[in-house]
């Protein structure tokens, strides 16, 4: 019984940490259809700022929720006004801009920040369910996650700078005809994206050793699940990470990490081969 | 912060470097030192304080007046951590740079890359890391500790603490997996049962399940032979689920970069160890070596393990060139072999003769507030794992890394 809750609790923390790490590229690539290849390295120096600010005696929560997301939020504006906005519409373009803009990234941290693993250990004490110790961190996450999809979800739905970005990714034309300027929406959702990356990367720097190469981890799961998702941005989100997760943690329970990883990407890859669109070019269809 | 750090000890380096630079240009004749080691790239937390410690070691030696009348020069190539550039300069070093011996390598990738070019063009080849075992080659020589002589060392310690039923977690490639091969033996050997082993590889970050796993299990006692930046995750993730209160936490890997400073020291405590090296060795050799090395770089913070072994290992080179008289090869295996030993910052080490690994103290150790504590020395443990398979003495023409049955 405790076994099952704790599972249980394992596999929901699966799907919020996937949630988390793919909620910037979903918006980057999925609203902008920008592959943004450095995507692993905003989470990183959302990790590193993280780590920063709590050195300089920040409480952590602040540093996780509010320095994080900023600083690489900032990060993304500038990449976007020097770099991407030169490339809307050019796809393989922007990828390889980016990917170069990884490398970058990735060389900078290591100047700064040197090539040894860093972190900090985790603000929430373990707790027990029955006999089994768990993570109280994992809980923070799965909080984080929800109230994330619920900001998005009213964001997007319920504000008119919601709808105005929306109208803008479906037809930059139409909303320039209407008075808004579709470089500014696009700038302004390229913070938000890199924004989410750089939340994601510091929420879950408490659990891992940081170094610069770190990003790395991270990438190829976003991009899986994002593009298993499909078209629509929350929906998406919700559906692809939920199957993945459960598809990882099953198998990681019943035989090995190893397999709970191959699992995953087997999956990703039947998935796609049965649902080209992603799973909400399907069902779900017109959801956000 | 670190920044400022490591640009001092960058700058001091390369002055300690630049230092020696006038003697060997004095010196018409010179002999060449070969170094080839990864200090820069994902692995320069293990190669830059070695490379650290191999200058410092030329320096001493060149300061008491070189070796057979020369000053030593250093030939050092940095591979950036990519195991195709070990090849490439390895190469340089044998046929373009013509040294007298090479010391380096870090991974056993990087040691099996370069090990049959030495053994080709006749060098001696020094490699100073503690690694899987088993290699058994008369041009090369291991000074870094086997698995078995660790596990030997830290499985009846580790069970005497905690208790019969352990859990083995290991980095999925060859050391891991023979390192958790012979945990499994020490733990049968000394009465106690292996409830669960479980592989990760090594870019593995996420142990929640694992952690669940384990507890199911109910094991005494964990070992974690876990490799590298992505692993440490599993110290960080085991200590917030409060589990480090409740079963002990062993580790053959754990420290060997220092990784205990990185860990809080909530995190870190209690953490059972056994090496040939700690900063915390209370023994003259160790606070000479120390204020030695604070001397030339600053402070002491970054000598680790393995670069204690890449000291000692061109420490005993030398004192086995003066013995020799001569820097010919066979002269040099032969003064090697003939039961040669050192008292280095680590405690004595001597070379054994059947297999070319090192005969050396074992301290059992738990870390404590970032530091590692000295509980156990046991001195002058034998390769076993390599002595089992390996007798160079009696087939000198052996070249195999053999994978030892168990």
């Amino acid at each position: 019984m405790d076994l099952t809750v704790v599972i249980l609790v394992e596999i929901l923390y699966a799907v919020a940490s996937l949630i988390l790490i793919s909620a910037g590229l979903a918006v980057v690539f999925g609203m902008m259809k920008v592959i943004n290849l450095a995507h692993g390295e905003f989470m990183m120096m959302g990790g590193y700022a993280t780590i920063t600010a709590v050195s300089f005696g920040v409480n952590i929560f602040v540093a996780m929720l509010v320095i994080a997301p900023i600083v690489v939020g900032l990060i993304g504006l500038i990449v976007e006004r020097l770099v991407i906005r030169h490339l809307y519409g050019r796809l393989i373009d922007t990828m390889l801009a980016t990917w170069g803009l990884s490398l970058l990234f990735i060389g900078l941290a290591t100047m700064i920040f040197g090539n040894t693993t860093t972190g900090i250990s985790t603000p929430i004490p373990g707790f027990a369910i029955g006999n089994y110790q768990v993570n109280g961190y994992n809980f923070f996450i799965i909080v984080v996650a929800i109230l994330l999809l619920i900001a998005m979800l009213v964001i997007l739905k319920a504000t008119r700078a919601g709808l105005i970005a929306r109208g803008t990714m479906q037809r930059p034309d139409m909303a320039a005809a209407l008075g808004y300027s579709p470089d500014r929406i696009y700038m302004a959702t390229f913070f938000c994206g890199s924004a989410l990356s750089g939340l994601a990367g510091a929420v879950l720097a408490p659990l891992v050793g940081l170094v610069p190469t770190s990003g790395g981890a991270y990438i190829a799961k976003a991009f899986i699940t994002v593009i298993a998702g499909g078209p629509s941005l929350i929906a998406g989100l919700i559906s692809s990470a939920g199957f993945f997760g459960v598809v990882n943690q099953v198998f990681t329970f019943s035989i090995s990490p190893v397999i709970g990883e191959v699992a995953l990407l087997v999956a990703a890859v039947v998935l796609l081969r049965l649902l080209p669109q992603g799973i909400t070019g399907k069902f779900f269809k017109g959801k956000l | 912060m670190s920044l400022n750090r490591r640009n001092f000890l960058a700058s001091s380096a390369a002055f300690s470097s630049a230092s020696l630079l006038p003697q060997v240009v004095l010196a018409a004749d010179t002999i060449k030192l070969g170094s080839i080691l990864d200090t820069s790239g994902i692995f320069d937390a293990y190669g830059k304080p070695m490379d650290m410690a191999m200058r410092l070691a030329v320096s001493e030696i060149n300061a008491a007046g070189g070796l057979l009348g020369k000053q030593v020069e250093v030939m050092a190539y940095d591979t950036q951590s990519d195991m195709a550039l070990y090849s490439q300069y390895g190469q340089q070093l044998t046929r373009q740079d013509k040294v007298d011996v090479v010391h380096g390598g870090i991974l056993s990738a990087s040691r099996e890359a370069i090990r049959q070019t030495m053994r080709r063009s006749n060098t001696p080849y020094f490699y100073n890391v503690l690694y899987e075992g088993g290699v058994c080659d008369r041009n090369i020589f291991i000074n870094g500790v086997t698995p078995a002589q660790q596990v030997e060392a830290l499985v009846p310690y580790a069970m005497g603490k905690s208790g019969k039923k352990v859990y083995i977690l290991a980095a999925d490639y060859n050391y891991g997996q023979i390192t958790a091969r012979w945990i499994q033996k020490f733990v049968a050997d000394n009465g106690g049962e292996t409830v669960g082993v479980d592989f990760f590889p090594l870019d593995v970050s996420d142990f929640g399940s694992t952690i669940a796993k384990v507890q199911s299990a109910g094991p005494d006692l964990v070992i974690a032979p876990l490799v590298g930046g992505a692993h440490l995750s599993f110290f960080r993730q085991w200590a917030a689920a409060g589990m480090n209160d409740r079963i002990p936490l062993a580790s053959t890997t754990m420290g060997v970069g220092n990784e205990h400073k990185v860990l809080t020291p909530e995190e870190g405590n209690g953490i059972m160890v056994a090496y040939n090296y700690s900063q915390e060795l209370d023994t003259p050799a160790n606070s000479a070596f120390k204020e030695k090395w604070a001397a030339a770089y600053g402070d002491s913070d970054l000598i680790h393990e393995i670069a204690v072994s890449n000291y000692q290992g061109v420490k005993t080179w030398a004192k086995a060139v003066s013995q020799a008289g001569s820097l010919e090869r066979a002269a040099v295996i032969a003064a090697l072999e003939s039961g040669l030993s050192l008292e280095g910052p680590a405690g004595k080490i001597t070379i054994d003769p059947k297999t070319h690994h090192a005969v050396l103290d074992v301290h059992i150790m738990e870390i404590e507030n970032q530091g590692m504590k000295v509980i156990e020395t046991l001195p002058q443990r034998q390769p076993i794992d390599t002595q089992a398979v390996c007798d160079l003495q009696a087939n000198p023409d052996d070249n195999t890394q053999y994978e030892i049955e168990i």
